[in-house]
């Protein structure tokens, strides 16, 4: 099996879901002729041509808007947006009619729009190319949230977006691009909302997701030098969330962590606590605690690493955790 | 800078305004535009105008009532809908902003099924979009233009023939969405009309304070198609001028900009005290030009309608009315579950628990009441 980029399995996910359904069409900023500016779209549209493929004027409510039109008449528009911070300009069509739309027809009108989204730091950017914006889209009923946190689920999962009937933000964790995993690229069967437990352990439940995976994996390895034995989930879905499977692992360990790039206030690791201590307080040995960024907008590029969870920030928690 | 070589500016461009009939009636041919319709076609526009303007007027008394919780009435607009309406085939799809009921009505959507939006019996109205062609009615002022881009942009990209009709008024041309709808279609040159209905007023703004631009038409050649301004109130123009940018449109040509140029002869919604920002001169203007009474004589005029027609209709509206009060009366709210049905096509674990979490609570209501 050849190693894998993240880049190349999402890119390989498009040109699956394209070949299989003619319906399926890509568009957005810079999307064609350069392959997007991660190139996740690379190729795409020298095999699909301009009519699939669609290089959109720079405009992000356009490009959500157009593509809830084109969904209308009976497409499965993939939308990129280029950045996580210039999503912003697509806020009102994502919440008021994306996410609504199924609800407010009745289900007689099913928008299955994907909107892709590159998300999160540590890529050294220029402001406004690092957000953690998830907790935007978690709070809005209606949307699926995935975020994959490997090449082999990126592709699976973005299959499987593509094919759900509601409409799914997929947030591709941007530093994590280019890692890579030797795997046949075929869809796994893999459904949208089931986590997966990345590293069985006893002592401390470590949760989280997309670009954070990495660093938890490290926490992982350190922590059993020291002995302590860490299960590690990567929801892999923030919505639907999986609860049963982080339940049944605090209900063995006792104690949480959830880790994630953005700020910890009104994050998607305070919905996570609050989940498990209402479904089994009496199960914990120890507050959940949230290791996030700090409430900060996202820092200069030099100061970022001081900014995002590190190994020594989840590993400090993981202390914490144990010896409450 | 103005007249300077090189530079465009607001006064090189046409303010015309496209008529066929005059405030009394009086058919003036245009060279440019024609009503080429039949007299059933003719007696059928009347009907839908009539009809819209009563189940309208419904809307309002139910309103006021305490039937509905709010209402947006279309009275004065019924020739900018019906006109532009009549001029689209039955496939062709409308996307709403929320005051279309007459467009509605022509696609067959009964309108308790609007007033169930205002009753607050479900968002987006009860309809099926699919069924009747005619998207949810859209609250948030220009979204729905980029709907109606997209569709027409897919339509062309499928090779098909369908033309998409967006609809909105004078304060949505204010919007980023405007703009961004207008240049999606523009871009692809996408079988769309776009139907802006200037009733003058967005809620308490004037024209004059929206925007600068000597028409709303004029908007069109920035996104490199034509605009055309008609006389809102005069249902022969406003078809002639539909028909011509649906033809357009089917033929590949691409989109149209029209500016209807109409009154909201009532408030924005029936919360609104117009009052406060217009004057009672000119809304007497206004309804000097009713497009039912200036579309009637002129069907009188021609001989083409009779008393006997118009006692039909009549009754038909009164019919209508009837239905709608029946219908709206008192009718009770969907079933809770349907809360937790439609937010996605399979409900979630967690709605489930707070479905099954509201079930208890209603229970527990019922126990406490017993």
């Amino acid at each position: 099996m050849p190693p894998v980029t993240m880049a190349a399995a999402l890119n390989e996910a498009l040109r699956y879901c394209m070949r299989n359904d003619p319906h399926v069409i890509v568009l957005g900023e810079d999307v064609g002729k350069l392959g997007g500016v991660f190139r996740i779209t690379d190729k795409l549209q020298e095999e699909f041509g301009e009519n699939r493929v669609l290089d959109t004027p720079l405009a992000e409510s356009g490009i959500v808007g157009s593509a809830i039109g084109m969904a209308m008449y009976g497409l499965r528009p993939v939308c990129e947006m280029q950045f996580d911070g210039f999503t912003y300009p697509g806020f009102e069509q994502l919440v008021s009619h994306l996410a609504k739309y199924g609800f407010r027809s009745r289900g007689r009108m099913r928008l299955p729009i994907v909107v892709r989204i590159p998300y999160g730091g540590g890529i050294g950017a220029v402001e406004h190319h690092s957000e953690s914006l998830e907790a935007y889209f978690t709070h809005t009923a209606g949307l699926k949230v995935v975020t994959p946190s490997t090449p082999s689920d990126a592709f699976s999962l973005l299959v499987r977006s593509i094919e759900d009937p509601d409409p799914v933000i997929f947030l591709e964790p941007k530093r994590r691009y280019w890692i890579r995993e030797d795997v046949d690229l075929k869809p796994n069967g893999l459904p949208i909302g089931k986590a997966a437990i990345r590293s069985e352990g006893t002592d401390v439940t470590l949760i989280t997701y997309g670009p954070s995976v990495r660093t938890c994996q490290e926490a992982v390895e350190e922590a059993a030098a020291d002995g302590v034995s860490i299960e590690l989930i990567d929801l892999r879905t923030l919505i639907p969330l999986d609860l049963d499977t982080i339940m049944a692992s605090v209900k063995k360990t006792g104690r949480a962590v959830v880790v994630h790039e953005a700020q910890v206030t009104g994050g998607f690791g305070g919905e996570i606590a609050a989940r498990i201590m209402e479904d089994d307080f009496l199960s914990l040995q120890a507050p959940v605690i949230r290791v996030g960024g700090f409430d900060i907008p996202y820092p200069p590029a030099k100061l970022e690493d001081v900014h995002l969870p590190d190994l020594d920030r989840v590993l400090d928690a993981v202390d914490k955790v144990l010896n409450y | 800078m103005e007249g300077r070589r090189g530079v465009v500016d607001p006064s090189s461009v046409p303010t015309d305004t496209i008529q066929l009939l005059t405030s009394d009636g009086t058919l003036v041919p245009d060279a440019e535009f024609e009503a080429d319709l039949k007299k059933d076609d003719l007696l059928e526009i009347y009907r839908y105008m009539v009809l819209a303007r009563r189940a309208d007027l419904e809307g309002t008394n139910l309103q006021r009532q305490g039937e509905l919780g709010v209402y947006t009435p279309l009275i004065g607009q019924e020739a900018a809908q019906v006109g532009t309406g009549y001029a689209l085939d039955e496939g062709d799809w409308i996307f709403p902003s929320y005051r279309e009921l007459a467009l509605a009505m022509m696609r067959r959507i009964d309108p308790v099924d609007v007033m169930h939006l205002f009753r607050g019996t479900w968002h987006g109205g009860m309809w099926d979009p699919k069924e009747h062609r005619f998207a949810m009615y859209s609250v948030p002022i220009a979204t729905q233009a980029l709907h109606a881009a997209g569709f027409a942009i897919a339509s062309k990209l499928d090779g098909a023939k369908t033309v998409a009709l967006g609809c909105f008024g004078d304060g949505a041309t204010s919007e980023g969405d405007f703009h961004e709808a207008m240049n999606f279609a523009g871009v692809w040159q996408a079988p769309v009309v776009f139907l802006c209905q200037n009733n003058q007023y967005a809620i308490s703004l004037p024209l004059s304070k929206q925007t600068a631009a000597p028409t709303i038409a004029i908007k069109a050649i920035g996104y490199g198609f034509p605009g055309v301004r008609v006389d809102g109130n005069d249902v022969l123009a406003c078809y002639a001028v539909a028909k011509e940018a649906v033809r357009r449109a089917r033929e590949g040509k691409g989109p149209t900009l029209i500016e209807a140029v109409t009154f909201r002869i009532g408030p924005h919604s029936t919360a609104d005290d117009p009052t406060r920002y217009r004057t009672e001169e000119e809304l007497n203007r206004w309804q000097a030009l009713d497009p039912i009474v200036r579309f009637t004589k002129y069907l009188e005029l021609e001989g083409i309608i009779t008393d006997e027609f118009k006692e039909t209709v009549d009754a038909e509206a009164k019919e209508l009315a009837t239905h709608i009060r029946a219908e709206i009366v008192g009718a009770g709210p969907r079933p809770a579950h349907e809360l937790f049905e439609f937010v996605y096509s399979e409900p979630s674990d967690i709605l489930r628990r707070e479905e099954w979490l509201l079930y208890e609570e209603l229970a527990g209501r019922e126990d406490g009441e017993s």
